[in-house]
């Protein structure tokens, strides 16, 4: 067993694909780096945080992004940002399905201008290969979690997996103390940051669509179950995914803490959740979660 | 950010077929107390050149030495190393390059 959260974006891959089967694009030796951290006298990385490629899984072709959530928090910038976005415009050339390894804060601040235009254009692209009926599939379980603009991209994917140490959200924890407070939101409450951003209760509310212990065949495995999931896009998903998040809203948006959301869900003994094991999480909460419908 | 190069003299050439080794190997990130180390292999089998960006400023003579015992120690001839360094200490750099020069002679066929 290799733990997802320790492991490299490269051991990530190694662990994703096939034996011997991945190819880089624009590796660490053609040293396609930031155009920008060096007017902050800021370290650069070869390969900007984000190795891309293509794969094998289980025989079958796939185009594969993991990003480096230690370099920078795994930040989009430019290079980053332009990396993903090449890859998806191949997967609709090539009609190759695509795995996202999220591992972000968000945008990298040094270079907000183009992080920002770059998760647009991720955006946009994921659509138009979703349009295509091509699977976009996120995997979700890194040191940064995925946040900011990840946490957009995040949702356009076709599927996504998560594991408990895995967190899923646009603002982050540590931004809403900073505008917020204390009060508002205690980002050092690690308790609390996870019953609002985990793995777990992402995937009771529905924001994931499947739960995986913390582990490189376990994401893998699951990997393969979402490349055979549905998934187009198109104005009839659309309308099921309002649906849903009508009834979300109905249902908890008037509850602020997440023990009460499980416990309307019909969780038994909802403080006990975060303690949970893998196997006893999911025979507890697999039949329970918001979202049993396909509307991702 | 700091650039240092260095040049050193060796007689031990990287080992492995290079038909069958990868061209180049990278291990490591660019994070506090780390650093990314690439190897590349270049033409000149009785050298290994080093070039550094380093954020922590005033410790050339200290790269120097750890590099010096890296390439007395290693089969580091004909290799071209490149590093990012997020200001990592000297037994951190020196396991970074074992490990890259381990990866570059490991036969992948």
């Amino acid at each position: 067993m290799t733990s997802w959260y320790e492991a490299s974006a490269r051991q990530r891959i190694d662990a994703l694909a096939d034996p011997d089967s991945f190819e880089e694009f624009i590796g660490p030796e053609e040293r396609e780096i930031s155009p920008h951290l060096a007017l902050f006298d800021l370290p650069e990385q070869f390969d900007d945080g984000i190795v891309v490629g293509r794969a094998r899984l289980s025989g079958k072709p796939i185009l594969v992004a993991a990003q480096e959530g230690r370099f920078m928090g795994g930040a989009f910038g430019e290079v980053h940002g332009a990396k993903l976005t090449g890859l998806l415009r191949a997967a609709r050339q090539l009609r190759c399905p695509v795995a996202i390894l999220f591992d972000t804060g968000g945008v990298r601040l040094q270079e907000a201008n183009a992080g920002e235009m770059a998760i647009a254009e991720i955006m946009r692209e994921i659509v138009l290969a979703r349009a295509e009926d091509i699977p976009v599939i996120g995997l979700i379980g890194g040191r940064a979690g995925c946040f900011g603009g990840g946490g957009l991209i995040a949702g356009c994917c076709s599927t996504l997996v998560i594991s408990e140490h895995g967190r899923l959200s646009v603002t982050g924890p540590e931004v809403i103390e900073t505008n917020r407070g204390a009060d508002e939101f205690d980002s050092k409450d690690r308790a609390l940051v996870w019953r609002v951003t985990g793995g777990k209760h992402r995937y009771l509310i529905g924001g994931a669509d499947l739960f995986v212990e913390d582990d490189g065949a376990a994401f893998r495995q699951a990997a393969i179950e979402a490349l055979s999931r549905r998934a187009a896009l198109d104005i009839l998903v659309l309308a099921d995914e309002q649906k849903r998040l009508e009834r979300r809203l109905s249902r908890f948006g008037a509850m602020s803490e997440a023990r009460d959301i499980w416990a309307a869900l019909g969780v038994s003994r909802p403080e006990a959740v975060p303690g949970l094991a893998t196997e006893a999480f999911l025979a507890e909460g697999r039949h329970k979660r918001e979202n049993a419908h396909d509307a991702r | 950010m700091e650039k240092l190069s260095f040049q050193f003299q060796t007689n031990r050439a990287a080992g492995g077929d290079k038909t069958k080794t990868p061209k180049n190997a990278i291990v490591g990130v660019v994070a506090s107390g780390n650093l990314e180390v690439l190897i590349e292999r270049s033409p000149t089998p009785g050298e290994c050149s080093f070039e550094i960006a380093t954020a922590a400023h005033g410790f050339g003579a200290v790269w120097e030495a750890v590099l010096s015992d890296f390439v007395s120690r290693n089969t580091a001839g004909g290799l071209r190393i490149s590093i990012n360094d997020g200001g990592a200490r000297p037994d951190t750099v020196a396991l970074r390059l074992a490990q890259a020069v381990r990866l570059i002679e490991e036969d992948k066929a």
